[in-house]
């Protein structure tokens, strides 16, 4: 058999129906994730067209995006702030009752984003298709699995059918060499990545990370990787599963056992791509090159080294219109521009390595006078967690806001969101005018980077305070 | 959902490249369960100046756009989130086709799923069209082509299957829903 690599084999298990040049493929998905903003108009559509989820056993629901972070309104749901937002996380428990599908609700400790308890509560799992109303699916491809995001529509052609017609994507090998340096995150070469090849770069195809620079990262630090590929075009990002992978995996709940796990194990280390295997592109990048990196526009691609300084104009009218949402101009340094918010979570960064970062820079330190800092889990087992392990005391300590897991600031859905004209460095995904609230600039960076600015009150460097 | 041949309209032209789809809809306006009414938050932030009016030199807000069904966009346009809302937003405004040099994937796939032709044509006619706002245009699904009003016209791609169902008004799960004994019989070969 000619050399595969990991997304056709992943792709070749699933295929129902092989696509011809008529007909998309029938393709089989294992694990399908709901939560509430995506999947109420899949339920009623089944509702109305008297359909039922076809393998409610391969569906999980959650909720997360309209979800409130402060405690004091998640214990009551009526005050959920935005009448709208409650009448959503409502409509999710019914749908979830009437056709019996597992709900991570409001009070359940396994609660989080989606995108976080997946692979934590231990349903991702390699070489698995993965598919939720949500683009930041791709995060799950950290496990070797082969995981996108779909529209409302598929959402319930999987609920009907546990498949979806699609067709076969192209493949992008980004090869990572070197050593990520001190200070330098796991979200620092995914920016980098994404300056390099583009915010529409990788459309049409499916990523993988692959080289020794990806083998050297944690499990949450491919998670974050993984999680941007979206950000490059890409329908999905994948990492071949490995030792990390493994030992990753063995800790999670529900893990089969024994010789059931050998079998597991080795199943999942086939799915490697094959020496020889091809890709459709490839990019190599140097991760000991890479530096920590911050947006200065309105889209991921707008990216350089904190150190760095923005690009002159270049009469593109696009830019310009980026740079004056910004209130920047070219030639302007980062280092010293001012900082109102510092958003800290989301499904990028919102794990308990990504804390740990935070609170490593934050430790003994405090929030600059005038700045918000707002922490958001990525679940509830993470904020348990942070809590024994202290860090929550140390944000609490240094000023910062310590809150119930969700989506948050990230895009601001459940009223946590950024001031009109406010400078906001955020650890999450997107930089686009107004995610973060009407008028908000958004400054993607790592934790570590984020933590700093806060405590300097203006963009800073943080291996000046690691 | 009603079958598509033709569209013929003037055009609405947005010049930027890389529309999100957070810009096409704003995620505040995410909070519903039902699909319908989206029209009117569409490009909410762009449409509006910052106190709240309508900005009059928006393109949409013109009076010239009164009935276009044609939108032409920049290049990458729906990228970012997986939000439907985007398309259904599109749609329940008016539009019936947007015409670019690169769509994003996940909105392309939500298009179609709703009768929202994405049109992605060379950049020689992209730059024609994004320099004549308010020409009428002819898309042609049936022979995928995009004719200008001087009868110039080019080929664009649509996938088969999609273009099938457009153009006989067919929905995507009644096929899939038709694989129902082969999806039995994976289920059953691969311990699904």
């Amino acid at each position: 058999m000619a050399a595969r690599n990991l997304f056709e084999k992943v792709w070749a298990e699933h295929e129902v129906v092989a696509e011809t040049p008529d007909t998309p493929a029938v393709l089989y998905i294992d694990l399908h994730l709901t939560h509430e903003v995506t999947s109420p108009q899949a339920f009623s559509m089944l509702r109305a067209s008297g359909r039922k989820v076809r393998r409610p056993d391969r569906t999980l629901a959650t909720m997360d995006h309209s979800t409130p972070t402060r405690r004091e309104q998640l214990l009551a749901e009526a005050q959920i702030p935005l009448d709208d937002a409650a009448k959503q996380v409502r409509q999710l428990e019914q749908n979830a009752r009437e056709f019996g599908v597992e709900l991570y609700g409001l009070g359940d400790p396994r609660r989080g984003i989606v995108h976080v308890i997946g692979p934590e509560q231990g349903h991702t799992r390699p070489g698995m298709t993965i598919v939720c109303g949500d683009s930041h699916t791709s995060t799950h491809g950290a496990l070797g699995a082969l995981a996108f995001g779909i529209g409302s529509t598929e959402v319930g052609h999987v609920l009907a059918t546990q498949c979806l017609l699609q067709r076969k994507p192209r493949t992008f090998s980004v090869e990572v060499q070197g050593r990520l340096q001190r200070g330098v995150s796991a979200k620092d070469l995914i920016l980098a990545i994404i300056g390099r090849i583009g915010v529409s770069g990788g459309t049409g195809h499916v990523i993988e990370y692959r080289g020794p620079g990806i083998a050297a990262l944690t499990m949450e630090e491919r998670l974050t990787v993984c999680n941007m590929s979206i950000e490059a075009g890409a329908r999905a990002g994948m990492i071949a599963p490995d030792e990390v992978t493994f030992a990753y995996l063995a800790d999670r709940p529900g893990m089969m056992q024994g010789e059931a796990w050998d079998e597991a194990v080795a199943r999942w280390r086939s799915l490697s791509s094959d020496p020889g295997a091809t890709y459709d592109r490839s990019v190599t990048i140097d991760a000991s090159a890479v530096e920590p990196m911050i947006t200065y526009g309105t889209n991921p691609g707008m990216v350089l080294p904190v150190g760095g300084t923005i690009p002159a104009t270049q009469g593109n009218a696009v830019f310009d219109r980026a740079l004056s949402y910004m209130g920047f101009h070219g030639g302007e340094p980062m280092l010293g521009k001012r900082v109102d918010v510092v958003f800290v979570g989301s499904c990028t960064n919102g794990r308990l390595e990504d804390l740990q970062a935070a609170a490593r820079v934050l430790k003994g330190r405090r929030v600059a006078a005038g700045v918000q800092m707002l922490v958001v889990p990525g679940s509830q087992l993470i904020k348990r967690q942070a809590e024994e392990l202290g860090l929550a005391d140390v944000f609490r300590s240094a000023g910062a806001e310590w809150r119930e897991s969700g989506c948050s600031m990230c895009l601001g859905m459940n009223g946590d969101t950024v001031a009109s004209g406010a400078y906001a460095v955020s650890t999450s995904n997107r930089n686009f005018e107004g995610r973060q609230g009407v008028g908000a600039r958004t400054l993607l960076a790592s934790p570590y980077t984020a933590a700093a600015s806060a405590v300097a009150g203006r963009i800073a460097d943080p291996r000046e305070m690691l | 959902m009603e079958p598509i041949r033709q569209i013929r309209s003037r055009t609405v032209v947005l010049a930027s490249s890389n529309i999100d789809t957070d810009q096409i809809i704003p995620a505040r306006f995410l909070t519903v369960t039902t699909r319908s009414g989206l029209g009117r938050s569409l490009f909410q932030d762009l449409r509006h100046l910052p106190d709240g009016r309508p900005d009059p030199q928006f393109p949409l807000n013109r009076p010239e756009a009164a009935g276009c069904t044609i939108l032409v966009a920049g290049d990458n346009f729906g990228c970012g989130s997986s939000r439907e809302h985007a398309p259904w937003a599109l749609v329940d405004h008016g539009f019936r086709a947007v015409v670019s040099t690169a769509m994003a994937d996940i909105f392309t796939n939500n298009a179609l799923k709703n009768g929202l032709l994405p049109v992605i044509v060379d950049a020689d006619t992209h730059r024609w069209l994004i320099d004549h706002p308010g020409a009428e245009i002819l898309i042609d699904l049936e022979a995928r082509r995009l004719t200008l009003p001087d009868g110039r016209s080019s080929a664009f791609p649509v996938e088969a299957f999609a273009r099938h169902c457009l153009l006989n008004g067919i929905d995507e799960l009644g096929y899939l829903q038709g694989k129902l004994a082969e999806i039995e019989r994976y289920e059953a070969a691969h311990g699904r």
